[in-house]
Formats: C-alpha cells, structure tokens, sequence
C-alpha cells in the first residue's frame, strides 16, 4: 500500500532531525575535549606526542569518515564489542570532529605571535600560565570562525551514519520515502530542514569572521 | 658586589658562533649602554641575560640567580629581571591595566587591588595614567612602549633591559621613550640598553659597551668610549659607517 506524503509524514522526518542534532551536539562535545587535547599535543615540546597526535590528525583527515563509522560499528561488533548504532555513531562522529577541530585549533594556537610567547615568558610565568592567559585567549579569536564553520560540515555529515540504521534525518528521508515514493518531495523536506540548521550556522560564521578581521570586540 | 656578572660566555645558534666568550659586570644603579653593529650580538646577549636564550657555555649571574647552560632557576631570575622589546609585545586581548597587572598577580601572587596599584603607579610614572582602561592598539606606538616598560616595571624588578626600545618609532615618538628612561636612570635603576641613540647613551649612560662580531670589543666610561674611542673598528662604528 503507497502512502501519502502528509502532515504525519513530515512530522516524522522533522521529529527525526532531534537525532541529527544530537548527533552534532555529541560529536561537538566529545570532539571537543579530543580536540583540544589534540591541538596541545600538536604544539607540545614533547617530540613523541607531536608525531603522535600529528599521525592522529592525518589518519581521521586521510580516511572518509564512513570508514571509522564501519571500524567503531562492524569493526568492533567482531572484536566482540557490540556497540549500539546510535553509540558507533557517537562514537565516530567524535573521532572525525575531534581530528578536524584539533588541526583547526593547532592553526589558532600557532598563529599567535611568537614574541607573545617571550614576552610572556619574560614575565615570568610558567608554561600553562602563558597558555591560559595569553596564548589561549589570542588563539580562541582566531578558531572561531573557522569551527563555527566546521559545524556545518558535522551537520551534514551526521547523514553518514544513516547507513547503519540509525534514524536521522537522512534516514527517515530515505524510511518515508520507500512508503510513498514520492522522492522529490520527500527528499526536498529533508534538504530544506538540513538548510534551516545549516544556513543560520553559516551566518553566523561569517559573521565572525568580519567580527575578527574588524579587530576586537569588547 | 656586581648586579650583573657575565663569565666567558658563549653562544651559538647552530654552526653559528653569535658570543665568543663575553665577560662583563655590571654594578648596582649603573647605566650601561650596549652599541655595536647589526648582527654584532647585541640582542643575543641581553636576551642570554633573562633566559630567553640558552647559552652553551660560560656562566650569567643576575640579581643573584646563577644561569648557565642547565637553564634551571629561570623563573626566579626573570622576577628579577625585566626586558622590553623593540617591538612593544603588549597583549592585545587585555587593556592596559590587564596587561600590567597579568604578571604581579599570576607570577608574583598579589592580590588584585595590589596589583592594581602598581599598575596606576608604574602607569603615572610612564606619564599615562589617564590610558588605564585603553586598548593597547589604541595607543601611539610610543604609548605601547611606555605602556610595556611599566608592565617590566611592576614586577620591581632589579635589573632592566632595553633592546632598541625606540628604534620602531617615528622620531617625533622616540623623545618621549627616552624621557622615560633617562627618569628611570636618574631614579637609580640598574638598566643595560641597547640603542642606536649614540647621543643618548652618551649622555645618560654611565658607561658603554661596544661590541664587535660577539665580543665586548671595547668598554669604558661612556664620555672616553664617545670622545675618544681607542680601537679603529670603533671609531670607524662612529664615524657613521653605523650600520
Ligand atoms: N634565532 C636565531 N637563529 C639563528 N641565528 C640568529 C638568531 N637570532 C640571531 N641570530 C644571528 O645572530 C647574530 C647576532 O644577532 P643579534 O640579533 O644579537 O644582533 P644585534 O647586534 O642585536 O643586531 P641588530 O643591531 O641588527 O639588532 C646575527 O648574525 C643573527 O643573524
Ligand atoms: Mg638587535
């Protein structure tokens, strides 16, 4: 039986776009701290955790992003960690992000200046001190726009882990789709709510952008 | 006792011998003026002096904390030592009362009313007490230097270092700066500068240092090295071949 494309259909896509947000917002938050920890071992004086976390960064840059969703959901499920879709999912986002928003931010934190680092140093504090009050501030200006930007790349590539059933938008695109076939519809839902999260991101990016270039605010 | 004490100091960037055994001293409330040719080692020394630049061998003595090529005690030292750029490095996420402030209260510990009170008193000695509140890139170039030499002086330093402090001004601006320091010099700091300002160090230091490709080529009360320099590569230095 072919359904119509109606109110209960499109209430069901938009319900799914909750998943697509958390999806972000996990990988935001876990790719975060991954980040972070990345970017600090990317400007370590410490030779081994500079080539650690640089080998990191080329490996999650090298490798489609499908391929550490299949290791973290089948790769696993045979070493015998059966994983949930929505956790392998999690779980593979976070990685990705954490990559990308590490090299983005090693960029921030390698863009200040060097004679911010002597001068501070000259002062008298210590390395974290340098960090936390003059590097890390001037750094996070600089990272901004571009991880305001990098979101919107998560959002839509939350679409991936549809392929392993988890209900997304994309997926629940795809789900209604096959009860109604009525594609062009279906999918121009889907596209337009993908744009509604996207293009106020994407704004905002810009913004910022103009903001940083203007010189300081407050 | 000396302030200041270098031993047969030698530094060397790569296969690069920048100081090839420098040994000088430098007393209590004295104004040393270091002048020499571009790329002679002036920078490097003055920056061996706080640590911003290991050396390979030899021994730095300043203010009571011993560097050598170990670079243990650097942060005890660098309390005690303060050095200002040609280039003002201020911070330009933070005003000026911040950027003073930073150091007395992170490195130092003080509280934030006292840091602040050294801020306003190392400001109005600086002549900019009414810029507190400023943004750094608000301020003339000349401000941001007088800005940076009272953020070196809230620490209370014993000794201060000035690397061409005013060789990134225009000319109108310089005066300003050297007034500064001429105050800070009359007031008894121990300084060792660096400049290009010949009349300058002539008239305010009490002595000056000539250095010559990494090595103290010849020193003397700043009134014979100026009136009467006794090595030909000196006098040829000011005879205005200067750079
Ligand atoms: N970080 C560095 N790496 C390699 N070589 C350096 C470095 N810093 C300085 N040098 C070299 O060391 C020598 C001395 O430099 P230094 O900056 O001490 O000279 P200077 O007397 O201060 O000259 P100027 O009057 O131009 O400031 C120069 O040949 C310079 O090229
Ligand atoms: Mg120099």
């Amino acid at each position: 039986m072919i359904r119509q494309f109606g109110v209960d259909e499109f209430i069901f896509i938009l319900g799914s776009a909750k998943w697509t947000l958390v999806l972000t917002f996990i990988a935001l938050a876990l790719g975060s701290v991954f980040g972070f920890i990345i970017a600090l071992a990317r400007v370590s004086r410490f030779a081994p955790l500079r080539m650690l976390a640089g080998a990191w960064i080329g490996i999650v840059q090298g490798v489609p992003v499908l391929m550490l969703l299949f290791l973290s959901y089948f790769g696993l499920a045979i070493a015998g960690l059966d994983l949930p879709p929505m956790i392998a999912a999690g779980i593979s986002l976070s990685l990705y992000a954490g990559g990308f928003l590490g090299e983005i931010w090693r960029g921030a934190i390698q863009s200040v200046p060097h004679p911010q680092w002597e001068a501070s140093a000259a002062l008298a504090l210590t390395r974290t001190q340098q960090y936390r009050y003059v590097i890390l501030p001037q750094a996070v200006r600089i990272a901004v726009p571009p991880t305001v930007g990098f979101v919107v790349q998560l959002v839509k590539n939350t679409a991936i882990v549809s392929i392993i059933g988890v209900v997304e938008l994309a997926r629940a695109g795809h789900l209604i789709n096959n009860a109604t076939f009525q594609p062009f519809k279906v999918f121009a839902v889907v596209a337009l709510i993908y744009f509604c999260i996207c293009w106020p991101i994407s704004l905002l990016a810009r913004r910022l952008e103009r903001g940083v270039h203007a010189g300081r605010p407050g | 006792m000396p302030v200041v004490r270098v031993d047969d100091v030698h530094k060397r960037y790569g296969a690069l011998e920048v100081l090839k055994g420098v040994s000088m001293a430098v007393e209590r409330g004295e104004v040393v003026a270091i002048i020499g040719r571009s790329g002679s080692g002036k920078s490097t020394l003055l920056r061996c002096l706080n640590g911003l630049e290991p050396i390979q061998s030899g021994r730095i003595e300043v203010a009571g904390h011993v560097l050598d090529a170990s670079g243990r005690g650097l942060r005890a030292l660098r309390k005690d030592v303060g050095i200002v750029f040609q280039s003002y490095n201020l911070f330009p996420h933070l005003r000026v009362a911040e950027n003073i402030m930073l150091a007395p209260r992170v490195a130092l510990g003080l509280s934030k009313r006292e840091a602040r009170a050294r801020a306003e008193a190392t400001l109005a000695q600086v002549g900019l007490a009414e810029k507190i509140e400023a943004w750094p890139d608000n301020l003339s170039g000349g401000q941001q230097q007088r800005v940076a030499i009272a953020r070196s002086l809230a620490m209370q330093p014993k000794v201060m270092l000035f690397d061409e402090v005013t060789s990134a001004l225009d000319p109108e601006l310089t005066g300003e700066v050297l007034a500064v320091l001429e105050t800070l010099a009359r007031d008894g700091m121990t300084m060792l500068l660096v400049t290009h300002e010949m009349a300058f160090a002539r008239r305010v230091a009490d002595r000056t240092i000539f250095m010559h490709q990494g090595l103290l080529h010849e020193e003397g009360p700043s009134e014979e090295v100026f009136g009467a320099p006794r090595t030909p590569e000196l006098r040829q230095f000011l005879s205005g071949g200067l750079k």
